[in-house]
């Protein structure tokens, strides 16, 4: 059999301390710790000198309590880091509401930005979580990347029922927005013309349809926001446009987060083909949560049998005795006469702690295979780890052990 | 068990919903076969195009019509129901609705050509998600020969940031159609969805933010006046260590010397170094149980039923769910 693939360790430091890298975007499949990750390595930018703005979607109170702040919002919130770094770090979370009426009102006259934000289809359209919400991530980018005050802008990107979504959103609202029955609705038949015509019949049958699904009024709101939408559909499409761009240049770094799962690698392994097929900039795989056992040197079948040697009282040159192998200068004497009058199994914490240790160790083995097939499949992605911590983050030394861990050389291997 | 009601006697339509990566779909299907027994034809719907339903029952994947993926798990000596599972997507789901309700098949169809279902999914996701809940309450209120044709609909829902939304359709789709078909369709859904034959079950781990997505998504569903079903907690780790030594172990009090002893008295060698390293393993895991206790307070303060799941360890397979299912008919799930 051949070794197993050995992955080239993504060096995260060097990719935040490469002035070059203006915008790193986090992506992963839900629960994979995006929004965390985002923020750590924010956090770790800005101690190394930086000045970073972390846009996240994600409202978790939390994230923002770890940061010092109460709550974030719309607009970018300086963060104490605590101590001079020469770097700054701010951050926000998209308020997809918010920053779709900002441009319906930035690019509308008055009356016709009026009318839009009253229209029920226009409020549907911008505060639901379909779509819009990865679209105005990429529009929220795009306008801190022009204000240019930030140095590095790190994107934690929505939490998606694919990772795909965060890429095909923005596309496909553009798609839906030049659709043929966007067309239909908004451009009254010329005379005259045969594929009107056609299309005239399509749009009686679908006007016909959609008035005796929805009803007159529901198609008389949606003709009314479409009409008041289309001047505006080029610059949105425009502006996706760029912004779509932006992210295939070098100063993009696209960080792939993935616990070490099947179902998490598995969308990390889409993600890279994808970002590949774009070409956009793959900076590296982070394994997130990677669980480390502290003494690796025992498998988790030497570590059953030995628990199962302690339960069954089936002690090798009895109980506690000098056993066959003796390394340690452990005090002989201590564990004899115990071990003979005690009731309960007698090293019943050994034998529990043992059991633990195995499964770890298993825990561990799994991990590392499914680590295995993403790299035999992705030879060349970079891959970085960070261990599991045993508890959430709450402030931000929790957010700087993250970062410590990630750029630390994995503990095994 | 076979003398007392299950927690869910008189529900019929079970949404499952949870954090991503705690199992919802899992769970859901372990419920599944569990409300499965004696003769009783379960269906198990997924609305969100992964295909895990599929993954799980180890089959290709499933098209948009009822198909059976296997027998539920058998109660006292007989033998399971009849497990269907569909997969629901937008599309097909207003293709049925618009076949159903008015006889135009050929016309859905010429919507989704002309891009009616990308208009539904992008700019009004309130009619994707009435046209997707309309489908579960469909199913679960459809009557054959005088009787329902299933016993119980168990449906893999949106995650718990989306469920309320999901849930809430009347309201989602009034804000589009104050009257018309469409909306008397939502009314109709969404009476189902408030009716005690509807409960919401939440699927958590032990661990910070998804407990704390369940108790803002309860929050939520009950200020919107849903039925609240139970708590799952999944992938729990049992131990076989004694309390008093977990206890001293969170608190830092490990005795190394101890372990080192039991390590020897095993035949292990380096008995000392391979201590100080187990014990550190020791005390991770003693700390985290200590937390998992935390929350579990959490939880029971939430007021609703609650079960727990063992954890699979090498990976779900058909045989690991209907574990799974076992687990939750002991504890009173179904």
């Amino acid at each position: 059999m051949n070794p197993p693939a050995v992955p080239p360790r993504f060096d995260t430091d060097a990719l935040i301390d490469d002035r070059r890298t203006r915008i790193i975007v986090c992506c992963g499949s839900g629960g994979v710790g995006k929004t965390t990750a985002a923020a750590a390595i924010g956090l770790r930018a800005a101690e190394r000198g930086r000045h970073v703005v972390v846009l996240t979607v994600d409202p978790a109170r939390r994230l923002a309590q770890a940061m010092g702040l109460s709550y974030l919002d719309n607009i970018p919130r300086p963060v104490d880091i605590g101590f001079p770094s020469g770097g700054s770090l701010h951050a926000m979370m998209l308020d997809m509401k918010r920053t779709f009426d900002e441009i319906v009102e930035a690019h509308a006259d008055p009356d016709r930005a009026a009318q839009i934000l009253a229209n029920p289809f226009y409020q549907s359209l911008s505060s639901s979580f379909a779509g819009t919400q990865e679209y105005m991530a990429m529009e929220k980018l795009g306008q801190l990347h022009r204000t240019d005050e930030w140095d590095l802008i790190v994107v934690d990107t929505p939490p998606s029922r694919s990772a795909l979504d965060f890429l095909d959103a923005p596309q496909r609202l553009g798609r839906f927005l030049d659709g043929r029955l966007i067309r239909l609705l908004t451009a009254p038949a010329k005379p005259g013309r045969a594929y009107m015509k056609m299309l005239n019949a399509g749009f009686s049958l679908v006007t016909g349809t959609l008035t005796k699904v929805l009803g007159g009024q529901v198609l008389k709101d949606m003709q009314t926001f479409v009409t008041a939408f289309d001047t505006m559909f080029g610059g949105f499409r425009e502006r996706a446009d760029t912004t779509y761009r932006l992210l295939q240049t070098p100063g993009t770094a696209f960080i792939v987060l993935a616990a070490p799962e099947p179902d998490a690698l598995r969308e990390a392994s889409y993600f890279v083909e994808r970002l590949a097929g774009e070409r956009m900039p793959l900076a590296g795989l982070i394994l997130n949560r990677v669980h480390v056992p502290a003494a690796t040197r025992l498998s988790s079948a030497r570590s059953i049998a030995a628990a199962e040697t302690l339960e069954n009282h089936e002690m090798p040159n009895g109980a506690g005795e000098n056993g066959p192998v003796e390394d340690g200068p452990v005090e002989d004497g201590a564990a004899e006469g115990d071990a003979a009058e005690s009731a309960g199994p007698r090293y019943a914490l050994t034998a529990g702690v043992l059991r633990l240790h195995a499964e770890r160790m298993q825990l561990a083995v799994r991990e590392r295979r499914v680590a295995e097939h993403f790299t035999a499949a992705h030879p060349t992605v970079p891959v970085a780890e960070v261990a599991a911590q045993p508890e959430d983050v709450h402030d931000l030394e929790g957010l700087r052990a993250i970062g410590l861990s990630l750029a630390s050389r994995p503990a095994r291997g | 068990m076979s003398a007392r009601d299950t927690d869910w006697e008189g529900v019929r339509l079970h949404v499952v919903t949870g954090k991503g990566g705690t199992g919802k779909t899992t769970v859901a299907a372990a419920l599944a076969l569990a409300l499965s027994y004696n003769g009783r034809k379960v269906l198990l719907i997924e609305v969100e195009g992964r295909q895990g339903i599929a993954r799980l029952f180890d089959c290709s994947p499933l098209p948009y019509a009822e198909r059976k993926v296997g027998i539920g798990l058998g109660k006292d000596g007989r033998p399971g129901g009849d497990l269907y599972a569909l997969a629901v997507d937008p599309e097909g789901a207003l293709r049925d609705y618009l076949e159903m309700f008015y006889g135009l098949r050929h016309t859905g169809q010429a919507l989704t050509r002309l891009g009616l279902v990308d208009f539904a999914t992008t700019i009004a996701p309130g009619l994707s998600d009435v046209l997707r809940t309309g489908k579960a309450t469909e199913a679960t209120r459809r009557k054959a020969g005088g009787r329902e044709v299933y016993d119980a609909v168990v449906m893999d829902a949106p995650p718990t940031g989306r469920i309320g939304r999901f849930l809430n359709v009347s309201v989602e789709v009034s804000g589009l159609a104050k009257v018309g078909p469409v909306r008397n369709h939502a009314d109709t859904v969404a009476r189902v969805i408030r009716s005690p034959q509807t409960a919401v079950h939440f699927v958590t781990t032990l661990e910070e933010m998804p407990i704390q997505e369940t108790l803002d998504g309860m929050a939520e569903l009950r200020s919107l006046g849903l039925q609240l079903g139970g708590i799952f907690i999944n992938m729990v780790h049992p131990d076989g260590l004694a309390e008093a030594d977990l206890k001293a172990a969170a608190e830092g009090r490990i005795d190394e010397v101890e372990i080192a002893l039991g390590l020897k008295a095993a035949g292990l060698a380096d008995a000392q170094t391979l201590a100080a390293g187990l014990a550190i393993e020791l005390g991770e895991h003693a700390r985290n149980v200590a937390l998992q206790e935390r929350e579990r307070r959490e939880l029971a303060a939430a007021g609703q039923p609650r079960y727990e799941l063992p954890a699979i360890t090498d990976g779900i397979d058909l045989g690991g769910l209907y574990r799974l299912a076992e687990v939750l008919r002991n504890q009173g799930a179904a």
